[in-house]
């Protein structure tokens, strides 16, 4: 199935951070590419929503949800800003 | 609290006896796709399924192989942790039992790992006596890449985020390693049956 | 009062049904009276939940459809055939009913008049909503952005917004081209084919020009065009991109 882009979790991402995100620059830990996240390939279905590099599929970000509390893992990225 | 939406509810649910649905689970008659990544295309000239780690030497088997060994087709319920089930699915594979067949080893636990990169826990004794297969066939077809072709893990006692899409092999350990979903707060075993969807439940 | 609307609070909202619009046979528009919306930004959108009577809850994300000028928030769906949220939305709400949603969201796929031009819209089938928002607040504002835009449909019956946007074409400052890629009536005289080079070519401003592109549809439709921009020397910083669900083009 075809992946979405970043914009399909901007709600998620300010739920988590307070702020709107998509325009921001990352930078993926495993290839050192750097995108704005609304360009990542997020997966939305699935038992939570994994992004990932354009240019490598390295995973980027996983946002999982739980009992009402949503955590972001961002191991895979570099640098987000 | 939400306030309810007039009229809505939801995506079609089928009908079914109480007592096959988990707590907590919807029947459905779709096969929803959900995937962590994209779905990779191995080409099955050089696919292969190992069963390495703490073991005297790796085994593997070829596609090929693989389907000249003794299959089984077996009817189950899967249920998805993220609520929806599906009863009387029918999956043609080769069971755990036989690939583990005179392998000896000291492991109590394996991971199973995938093409695209996706791993998943099990204790060893969950992917044996019957209850575990690498799965192609599913509904009498060569199963789908969308939905895990060529080949996935099926261990339907457990949520289905443990039966493992593009499956390449087991990894037998000594220790237990929380896969994917486990290390992002998923339950490191997932009975459905005893609703226990995230890790503490 | 547009900053207010990307730093604001996320909080979910309860908005009425105020009307319904059948744009087309499958995409219906709705009109919402939401006392707390904050304003947005031309080409955000909003996440839409709803909930059953036994708590299941689903939820959508829905570009908006109305220009921050406009007076009501507009919301435009499409129904797709194995859609859960989407049905509902386009064939069982009524005007009274609340739709509960939070926004606006987005920032990066967002176009206002610092941004300049001149401007490629590139609209897949229901792509074209957050784009009519971006056409409707560039006719609010007087904008004298150049604007081309390139509308990818089914058939005409299926292009949304047509009398809007054949109205807009006739304004001199707004070029909008559609390619119809399975069937067309007698006399067509746009394009008879889905989107390809050759079309892209044609249309959009030349890369010299460097305007700035927004691309927007289904995954597989953004790729081949931002794809095919790119190669026709488009600065991909240049393109920006949005990709929706699975819908048809």
């Amino acid at each position: 199935m075809d992946a979405l882009d970043g914009n399909a979790i901007a709600g998620q991402l300010f739920d988590v951070f307070g702020a709107e995100l998509t325009a921001a620059t990352a930078v993926c830990a495993s290839c050192g590419a750097s995108s704005h996240v609304a360009e990542f390939q997020v997966y939305l279905r699935a038992p939570g929503t994994v992004a990932r590099c354009r240019s490598c599929t390295a995973v980027l970000m996983v946002l999982v949800t739980i009992r009402g509390i949503t955590c972001v893992d961002l191991r895979g990225l570099a640098g987000l800003g | 609290m939400s306030p309810i939406s007039r009229g809505f509810r939801g995506r079609r649910r089928a009908e079914a006896d109480p007592a096959r649905v988990p707590p907590g689970q919807y029947v459905t008659d779709d096969f929803p796709v959900l995937s962590a990544g994209p779905t990779p295309h191995h080409p099955i000239e050089s696919w292969s399924f190992t069963i390495q780690g703490a073991v005297d030497e790796p085994v593997s088997w070829t596609w090929a192989e693989l389907q000249a060994l003794p299959s089984e087709t077996v009817t189950v319920d899967i249920h998805c942790v993220t609520k929806w089930s599906k009863l009387d699915t029918v999956w043609t594979g080769v069971s755990l039992d036989a690939l583990l067949e005179g392998v000896e080893t000291s492991a109590e636990y394996v991971t199973a790992f995938s093409d695209g990169g996706y791993t998943t826990n099990l204790p060893l004794e969950d992917v044996r006596g019957g209850k575990a297969w690498v799965a192609y066939e599913f509904g009498g077809e060569p199963l789908e890449p969308e939905h895990g072709g060529p080949a996935r893990l099926l261990v339907p006692h457990l949520y289905f985020w443990k039966s493992a899409k593009w499956v390449r092999g087991l990894e037998l350990r000594e220790e237990d390693e929380p896969g994917f979903w486990e290390t992002y707060g998923y339950h490191n075993y997932g009975d459905p049956w005893r609703e226990q969807r995230y890790s503490g439940d | 009062m547009a900053r207010a609307a990307v730093l604001g609070r996320l909080t979910w909202q309860l908005g009425r049904v105020v009307e319904l619009l059948d744009e087309t046979d499958r995409v219906r528009s709705i009109v919402l009276d939401l006392p707390e919306w904050p304003g947005h930004r031309a080409g955000q959108h909003v996440d839409v939940r709803l909930t059953a009577e036994d708590g299941y809850q689903a939820q959508r994300s829905y570009s908006i459809a109305s220009a921050p000028e406009d007076e009501s928030l507009v919301l435009t769906v499409e129904r797709l055939d194995d859609g859960e949220v989407s049905p509902y939305l386009a064939d069982e709400l009524r005007p009274g009913d609340e739709l509960e949603l939070r926004g606006p969201v987005g920032g990066y796929f967002v176009w206002e008049e610092s941004l300049g031009g001149p401007l490629f819209l590139v609209a897949g089938g229901s792509g074209v909503v957050p784009l009519r928002a971006m056409l409707r607040h560039h006719a609010a504002i007087g904008s004298d952005v150049p604007v081309r835009m390139l509308y990818s449909a089914r058939a005409l019956e299926e292009v949304i917004y047509r009398e809007e946007l054949d109205l807009l074409a006739a304004s001199h400052e707004v070029d909008v081209r559609f390619a119809l890629t399975r069937e067309w009536p007698a006399g067509w005289q746009g394009y008879r084919r889905r989107i390809d080079r050759a079309l892209l070519q044609e249309i959009a401003w030349p890369a010299a020009e460097q305007p700035l592109v927004y691309v927007c549809g289904p995954t597989g439709f953004v790729e081949l065009a931002a794809g095919t921009l790119v190669e026709l020397g488009h600065d991909p910083a240049r393109i920006r991109t949005e990709r929706f669900g699975p819908t048809g083009a």
